[in-house]
């Protein structure tokens, strides 16, 4: 069942899929990862602190960005996001915004509330004594949160916060959405072009496969060697 | 020095945790608070240094209200040391960083100076060899030294000590309260929440008796041991000191 086909497509096009198509998909995925745990680690802030107001809208929007489906997140910020640009400046014609961009903006805002659930679980891991005595030694809150909270709970919580980044990898690839040529969505214009649809789907399942099954066996052996200098 | 005055705290509507607490600590002076478990001596030191809020009452530190809320609180309180009952070292910082943190973030202190005054503090707790380890590399009474140079290495007014040598084993309690017992020679103030009556005995000069909240007894050390006057103290002494 084999005999026509033509995995040659796969050589022809290589430079296509991994200078173009692969390093936006990377791209997207290290900022998104870094833009959400910052705003995430605002986020776990807003919802452990002692003003209940601010707890509040953290809570309405983790609990927002994760009652939608990602993909409606993707579609409704590309073609809202121009609309709101032009609202805040008050230009006469709705903002162009790229696709890069608006996709950019979508992974931070939509991992930010998980990232912020991640790093919520790791700041309530480190015990109340740690605090107490940052603040006996005169550290401000603001201190004691830079210098000893959040570096244990972000190093506690390194292997998850990695996990789901690993997760956030494939889901860029939903990005195809808006016809944006991340690495799964140059495979399918190079398939559809060339009639090839079963080699580069094929080809695209083993890339992600691989990439992420070697990023999860690091992320184990990460997991062991900060076991032991714990 | 520190002056306890009236000081009430609830948890909640109805428990009360604190029950007009008056007493002081002169400067200079050693105050022992002991009590059974439950009757609020570490609430009483947390509320010194207001790492406990309380509702009534007041307490002056140095002439300063703790419980203003205009009191600047971190800068007071990095004038005051303070060691927990469970160490609190900060685990992903190596001993020396340890000592050095506050003294640069909080003093302003350069890193060299920092880590010369830190070595100088190990030097004197007996743990210079140990500066680059980590704290899980240390025992329990390692840890404890190492807690109390980093809280001397602020140049503290007074030392706050809560249940210091609960947490450890017999044979490491004795280490950590050599190194206080130094301190308390050298004229430090200091107020101990502990149940060690060997070293209440050895250097303090009142002892202070809580039970349920109150201070029960403030009295000077020879007339604590000899003849303690409530009947709570004196079933609490022949508890302890009966074996």
């Amino acid at each position: 069942m084999f005999g026509n086909l033509d995995f040659d497509v796969i050589r022809r096009s290589l430079p296509y899929l991994f200078l173009d198509g692969m390093s936006f998909t990377l791209m997207l995925t290290g900022l998104s990862a870094l833009g959400g745990l910052i705003f995430g680690t605002l986020i776990a802030l807003m919802r452990l602190s002692s003003y209940k107001l601010l707890g509040r809208i953290a809570g309405l929007y983790v609990d927002f960005m994760r009652s939608l489906p990602l993909v409606l997140v993707i579609f409704w910020f590309y073609f809202l996001v121009p609309y709101i640009g032009q609202w805040l400046t008050g230009a006469s014609r709705p903002i162009r915004v790229g696709a890069f961009t608006s996709s950019l903006v979508t992974f931070i805002m939509f991992e930010a509330a998980y990232f912020s659930e991640i790093m919520r679980a790791g700041i309530q891991s480190i015990s109340k004594g740690q605090p107490a005595a940052a603040s006996a030694l005169g550290l401000t809150y603001s201190q004691s949160m830079r210098y000893i909270v959040l570096p244990q709970a972000f190093r506690n919580m390194l292997p998850v916060l990695l996990t789901q980044t690993i997760v956030l990898f494939q889901d860029t690839s939903l990005v195809y959405v808006l016809s944006i040529p991340d690495f799964l969505g140059a495979a399918s214009k190079v398939a559809q072009r060339d009639g090839r649809l079963v080699e580069m789907y094929l080809f695209a399942a083993l890339v992600y496969f691989v990439i992420s099954c070697l990023a999860s066996y690091g992320v184990r052996r990460l997991q062991a060697r900060i076991a032991i200098v714990r | 020095m520190i002056e306890i005055s009236h000081v009430n705290k609830w948890y909640g509507p109805s428990f009360q945790v604190l029950k007009d607490c008056t007493t002081s600590v002169a400067k200079g002076e050693v105050v022992v608070v002991c009590g059974p478990s439950g009757s609020g001596k570490s609430t009483l030191i947390k509320c010194v240094n207001a790492l406990e809020p309380f509702q009534e009452g007041q307490i002056i530190l140095d002439g300063i209200k703790v419980n203003d809320p205009k009191t600047d609180l971190p800068k007071l309180r990095a004038r005051v040391g303070m060691v927990f009952q469970h160490f609190e070292l900060f685990p992903h910082l190596r001993i020396i960083e340890n000592l050095c943190l506050a003294q640069e973030k909080v003093l302003g202190r350069s890193h060299d100076e920092a880590v010369a005054k830190g070595d100088k503090l190990l030097e004197r707790v007996g743990m210079k060899a140990h500066a680059n380890k980590y704290p899980a590399e240390l025992s329990g009474g390692q840890q404890q030294r190492v807690a109390i140079a980093r809280a001397l290495a602020m140049d503290p007014i007074a030392m706050l000590f809560d249940e210091p040598t609960s947490a450890l084993d017999p044979e490491m309690i004795s280490e950590v309260l050599d190194v206080m017992v130094d301190l308390a020679h050298e004229g430090m103030t200091m107020m101990v929440v502990t149940h060690e009556m060997g070293f209440a005995s050895k250097v303090a000069n009142r002892v202070i008796f809580m039970d349920k909240g109150e201070i029960v007894e403030d009295a000077q050390k020879t007339d604590f041991f000899g003849s303690p006057r409530s009947e709570r103290a004196q079933k609490f002494l022949s508890k302890i000191l009966s074996h």
